[in-house]
């Protein structure tokens, strides 16, 4: 009896998942290549890519931005969000070639001549993280959150960050770590601290 | 102001400035010069015989450097484990026994070449019958191994260390208790499912070979490189000290980067064969298929009792799923449960749990690790008997806990040393707050939505913190790999000559936040101000002996090492001090970056000008050797034992079964506290992953063994919206194991949460008759018990 050995193995598939092995198998060598052009965190980049290299790939393999991270693979964890034009995207489910022209700020890029984004700041001093992997995208998810809603509610806030998935926080001061920069964004003074800090 | 820590202070997290900018380093962001990439033909059958493998055509492919199957590397030798019942070889050798059982190891010039390699790789099987059904294991219906007379690997009982007679002797006194006429016996069949760790970076290796140097150095994420090292040195046949194992962060864990796995061999092995750094990454699915799994036990919990709520007997029978092969603790995990058999109660307490193989996945330490599965039936079993006979649960809980006064050292029923508790003082500590007072009006207020309210509630104890030495015994070491050494804790503090320190540990976090914690115990034993102390872990090359991070053991017992080995420093510092300061050594105290006299604080010596010394030995005290660093190891005498109350409120909706968490509350006692920040976060992380069991996770085979949930789409976890904020406190009763009374935290948050979220949605249903839920508790299967409570009605 012969079969394909990978066919029922992968027979559950998801249809993003097909698509990022696919980008994958196009950044074989001697696939046809084609040149793209973006700005990426202020500044302007071209390369050449083949056609339906991912987003993702491009950030972490080309410019060498790995703090951009791959999680999943199919859009659900959102570890590899990055701001496309104004907008969180997950990267492993948008073609380099769909982001010519764009403006993208990965993680690298958020703080400005060395100081924190205020969401930085939060996710730091309300301990927002744990191990730091979906830290980047949860970042920047929360980063265009606050952009579209100033004065979120704890609900929205959580809707907002529905779509990125954290295994270590439970979430609990990741929402605190937003409302800290949300109120720091408006030029209030955070809520206290559950804690008291000593240093 | 103090800029030295005292232990219990929060301090923000020193390693977040990199994390939180995209400039932390974790495996794959490795991309050595000539790097090859590794793709696994997987097998799509649960059991079947290898009839033939073809890899020529995927040999001809573009980039494509070596394709290897059993036959290039059987000669290793099975993959080491400490509890090897079954040994899992390194590539499938003739028969798989699990999907996606790795068969044929392909290395390219890229990923993407080496995965289309796999493609073309051209393998037959023949299937076997597959055995997937608990019940069918233990009654060995189809057996999973040839040449192994049943499934069944071993099993546990308790109370532990009583043979067959005593086991009887109780069973005979329990069949008494239960024919007496004042009792009442609850009994129920619950389900306790297979779950995928699912830590979000995925598992990646990547080795270099240095022929020169004859030095391998494997990069895993992994919580114990030293195992990985260990393994590694004994398994090529190179020596330990010219293996060095990095573990740089690992962007989670909880046990699934405990286990050794054969990727984590193969690879620096093909490193070494092609003289070319190898890389490995899996993907999701191979996360879900191939990295360890755990939980899966089917039992019935047996309580039988008084009608005014004195417990007489408790006892458990379970069928424990080990999967296909033994990895590393495997079969030890289900043991782990067994110290915790009888939680916090003083009941005769009969265990037996059976752990059969089947033709699945591993499974092995996941976040509590055996100690979930048995709070879980106990703390259902004890709230289905509450409801029975009409009392509060948590007074009778009460009512059958070990007093106070037993401690330290109270024995429990299924025969361990219980280092101290004051399990009464915790409860009532729950129960005298606002928030639960608030919860149990919310449960009885009247709703006008519709809506069913349960309030759940359960207490839990843990075993954790490994372990003491002569567990070595009972197979607790790293022994199966090579390093004979027990689960002790290791540190190693340095003061370098301008004052600053080192502290360099044998423990790594995946996500813990060891470099915080371990500078908050060094600041505060020396003074030197936290900006000056580093922390380094995960590197074996200049690390203490290490055995790594799992158990809830880190502080109490890798930072009872750390601890031990600055106050070594300390003193050594307190005699130069003295000869400094021409006073005596005992009136020597250390804050705020240096040491004074006592009474003197003018009388003072930066920590620089007594580093200044101990290296420039002649300007030493006479007999003192030169240097300032110290380096301990600490084993400690038991483990730990935290304990702790959870409530929670939920409303269930009637028409679609759909479960909201209205309100978490928990009071954990782990001992003492260094940083509540982070503590604090262990138990939000911990119960989130509760929750997610008792609502949404199952990693579910199919009758013929394909698993079905191998991507986030079918193993949802929790996301944002499926939690409350929680509301923590504590009590706190200091362990007299270690020497700074700490207890564990990971694992805690965990343990508590499941069953006290089944106990509110039963609360809930229980007006309609129904009497238990089991897990997960999706939509469907609370709307199905509504439906099945009122037909029977």
């Amino acid at each position: 009896m012969v079969l394909g050995t990978n066919l029922r193995f992968f027979r559950h598939i998801g249809v993003v998942e097909a698509r990022f092995q696919l980008g994958l198998n196009f950044l074989m060598k001697g696939e046809p290549h084609m040149q793209v052009s973006m700005t990426v965190n202020g500044q302007a980049v071209s390369g050449d890519v083949a056609p339906r290299t991912l987003l993702v790939h491009y950030l972490r393999e080309d410019l060498r931005l790995t703090g951009t991270h791959v999680g999943c693979e199919t859009s659900y964890c959102g570890a590899c969000t990055v701001i496309v034009d104004g907008k969180a995207v997950k990267s492993c489910t948008m073609l380099t070639a769909q982001a010519e022209g764009a403006e993208i700020t990965t993680i690298e890029g958020l703080a400005e001549n060395g100081d924190l984004h205020p969401v930085q700041e939060g996710f730091w001093e309300r301990h927002g993280l744990q191990c730091g992997f979906c830290t980047p995208g949860m970042i920047l998810s929360a980063v265009t959150l606050l952009e579209e809603n100033a004065d979120p509610s704890e609900d929205e806030i959580r809707l907002g960050i529905e779509g990125n998935l954290c295994r270590c926080t439970g979430y609990h001061n990741i929402v605190k770590a937003i409302e800290y920069a949300g109120a720091k964004l408006r030029g209030e003074e955070p809520a206290p601290a559950e804690w008291e800090v000593k240093a | 102001m103090s800029t030295t820590s005292a232990l219990g202070g929060v301090v923000r997290r020193r390693e977040d400035p990199a994390l939180i900018q995209g400039k932390g380093l974790y495996v794959d962001d490795l991309n050595l010069h000539g790097m090859l990439h590794v793709a696994f033909v997987r097998s799509p059958f649960a059991h079947a015989k290898i009839t033939s493998i073809d890899t020529a055509a995927a040999q001809a492919m573009p980039g494509v450097r070596a394709v290897y199957t059993a036959d290039d590397v059987r000669h290793l030798g099975l993959l080491p484990a400490q509890a090897a019942a079954i040994g899992r070889p390194l590539l499938a050798d003739g028969e798989v026994n699990h999907m996606g059982e790795a068969v044929v190891m392909v290395l390219a010039e890229t990923r993407a070449q080496a995965q289309d390699a796999v493609d073309a790789v051209d393998a037959d099987y023949d299937p076997l019958p597959v055995v997937i059904d608990l019940k069918e294991a233990l009654a060995n219906t189809n057996l999973v191994h040839e040449g192994v007379e049943s499934n069944t690997l071993i099993t546990w009982t308790a109370p532990f260390g009583v043979e067959e007679d005593g086991l009887n002797e109780l069973r005979a006194k329990i069949d008494e208790y239960k024919a007496r006429d004042d009792v009442v016996t609850v009994s129920l069949e619950m389900v306790n499912q297979r779950l995928i760790p699912v830590a979000i970076e995925p598992r990646s290796v990547v080795a270099e070979w240095s022929a020169g140097y004859q030095q391998m150095t494997v990069h895993s994420s992994s919580q114990t490189i030293g195992a990985v090292a260990s393994a590694v040195a004994g398994m090529l046949g190179i020596p330990y000290n010219q293996v060095r194992g990095i573990a740089p962060e690992v962007g989670g864990g909880f046990g699934a980067k405990l286990a050794l796995y054969a990727d984590e061999l193969l690879i620096p092995w093909a490193a070494r064969e092609l003289d070319a750094p190898v890389k490995y990454t899996e993907t999701r699915r191979e996360a879900a298929s191939n990295t360890i799994q755990g939980r899966g036990w089917l039992g019935t919990s047996t309580i039988t009792g008084t009608r005014d709520g004195q417990v007489l007997s408790y006892e458990i029978d379970a069928i424990c799923d080990m999967g296909a092969y033994c990895q590393d603790l495997t079969v030890a995990i289900p043991f782990l449960g067994v110290f915790v058999g009888s939680g916090q109660y003083g009941f005769d307490t009969r265990m037996q749990l059976d752990c059969v193989v089947t033709n699945k996945q591993t499974t092995d330490a996941y976040r509590g690790a055996g100690r979930p599965e048995a709070i879980y039936y106990l703390e259902r079993i004890m709230d289905a008997y509450s409801r029975e006979i009409g009392m509060d649960p948590a007074q009778v809980r009460m009512k059958n806990y070990i007093p106070s006064e037993s401690f330290p050292g109270a024995m429990s029923p299924v025969g361990f040393a219980m280092d101290t508790g004051d399990y009464a003082m915790n409860l009532q500590t729950m129960l005298d707050s606002p928030e639960y007072s608030a919860m149990k009006a919310a449960r009885d207020q009247p709703r006008s939505d519709g809506k069913l309210v349960g309030l759940g509630m359960s207490t839990y104890v843990e075993a954790c913190g490994f372990g003491p030495s002569a567990l070595v015994d009972l197979g607790f070491s790293w022994s199966g790999y090579g390093q004979p050494s027990a689960f002790n804790g290791s540190g190693l503090v340095r003061v370098n000559p301008d004052g600053t320190a080192n502290v360099i540990i044998g423990t790594g976090p995946s996500g813990q936040g060891h470099q915080t914690t371990w500078a908050q115990i060094v600041s505060n034993e020396l003074g030197i101000e936290m900006d000056k102390i580093r922390v380094t872990h995960g590197d074996t090359k200049d690390a203490p002996i290490t055995i790594g991070t799992f158990g809830s053991r880190s502080a109490a017992v890798d930072g009872s090492a750390t601890f031990e080995a600055s106050r070594k420093v300390r003193e050594k510092a307190a005699r130069i001090a003295a000869d400094l300061l021409e006073a005596s050594e005992a009136d020597i105290q250390f804050a705020d970056g240096g040491a004074h006299v006592a009474g003197s604080p003018d009388k003072r010596v930066e920590w620089a000008a007594i580093a200044e010394v101990a290296y420039q030995p002649h300007r030493m005290p006479d007999g003192e050797e030169g240097g300032l660093e110290a380096h301990a190891i600490f084993s400690p005498g038991n483990a730990t034992w935290p304990f702790g109350s959870v409530a929670c409120l939920v409303t269930v909706d009637p028409e679609t079964g759909d479960v909201s968490i209205e309100q978490w509350m928990s009071v954990d006692d782990c001992g003492n506290v260094i940083n509540p920040m982070i503590v604090d976060g262990q138990i939000h992380g911990g119960i989130a992953q509760g929750v997610g069991q008792a609502l949404f996770e199952e990693a579910i085979y199919d009758d013929e063994g394909n698993l079905l949930t191998a991507g986030l789409i079918d193993y949802p976890i929790v996301t944002a919206v499926d939690v409350p904020m929680f509301n923590l406190s504590r009590t706190t009763t200091p362990t007299d194991v270690n020497p700074m009374g700490v207890k564990g935290i990971g694992e805690a948050g965990t343990i508590g949460a499941a069953q006290t979220l089944v106990n509110a949605v039963v609360d809930a249903l229980a007006p309609l008759g129904v009497k238990h839920v089991d897990m997960p508790m999706r939509p469907r299967r609370v709307w199905q018990a509504i439906q099945d409570a009122k037909a029977s009605a």
